[in-house]
């Protein structure tokens, strides 16, 4: 079956206050890189996915990312399925 | 009477509860691995405090696959009465079975104190002991208890009469103070603070004693 490889990008939701996001962009300061004026934390996923088709493997990463790897009460996902990079077992 | 108590790997506060209604109270008590599906003779389940499955991914993210939960949820739509403490609120939100979701600390502080609670307790019947309006001491223990809803949702909780617990000074940053909440019958109730660890008189207040103590009306 051919294998597909695939990142499910995390991020908050805008409306949602990033504390720790917050606190990086002060320590940016400190360290002397001034101007940050917006830093967001997220997560990067990184998966690797066994399905007979490429459709069959968007859809089981949609539902990954959506019921498992992001909450959407609180968070975005994107996923970016690697163009090309379907390679077989 | 017998109480279920809930325990993932990662659990900390699942002695405590049992402690809290077995020991203080003489509620009848057994723990309910988490691989355990079977859920017979129990009145009430307890998901307690604690970092389930390591709190992976995000607090109670991994928990809400648990067997023993699958189990849960079909008691609570049944009508049987479901307890989420702490970590055990935020798998009741990640379940489903709570709306929202609890975040970090607005400070990026771990709390660990007491707060007073304004308790409204409409139809929760975890609360009936306390009255409107009146002001409980539980303590807090959480690095990522700051509850968000939308707005809207807030609003329709809040008319519903769900919002059973407020904080009397907001500590995390939650939206409109939420400590605890509800669900639409009653039968469910999750909060951040621990009633168990305030159930024995040599180690602080009694004020969470009516709450378990609910159990044996």
């Amino acid at each position: 079956m051919p294998l597909f490889s695939a990142r499910v990008l995390v991020s908050l939701r805008p409306s949602v206050l990033d504390p720790a996001g917050e606190a990086t962009r002060a320590a940016a300061a400190r360290l002397g890189v001034d101007g940050v004026s917006r830093l967001r934390i997220g997560k990067a996923v990184d998966v690797e996915l066994e399905a007979p088709d490429a459709a069959t493997a968007r859809q089981q990463l949609e539902l990954l990312s959506d019921r498992l790897l992001a909450n959407p009460v609180i968070e975005n996902w994107t996923l970016e399925l690697r163009d090309g990079a379907a390679a077989e077992a | 009477m017998t109480l279920g108590v809930v325990v993932f790997p990662g659990s900390n506060c699942d002695r405590d509860v049992r402690w809290a209604a077995e020991g203080c109270l003489g509620i009848p008590t057994r723990f309910l691995w988490h691989e355990e599906r079977d859920l017979s003779g129990l009145e009430a389940v307890v998901i307690p405090g604690g970092f389930s499955y390591g709190d992976y991914l995000r607090c109670g993210a991994i928990a809400r696959f648990a067997p023993v939960l699958q189990e849960v949820v079909a008691f609570a739509e049944r009508g049987g009465r479901v307890l989420g403490i702490c970590n055990g609120f935020q798998v009741l939100t990640e379940l489903g079975l709570l709306p929202g979701a609890l975040t970090r600390n607005h400070n990026l502080h771990f709390l660990c104190e007491p707060t007073d609670l304004v308790v409204q307790p409409g139809r929760c019947s975890w609360l009936q002991g306390y009255g409107a309006g009146e002001v409980v001491t539980f303590p807090i223990a959480h690095g990522e208890g700051r509850y968000q809803a939308q707005a809207e949702q807030l609003r329709q909780l809040d008319d519903n009469g769900q919002v059973v617990l407020r904080y009397r000074r907001n500590p995390n940053g939650s939206v409109g103070d939420v400590a605890g909440l509800s669900n639409a019958a009653g039968n469910v109730l999750g909060l951040m603070p621990h009633p168990e660890r305030a159930c024995d008189a040599a180690t602080g207040g009694i004020d969470g004693q009516r709450l378990l103590a609910s159990l044996l009306g």
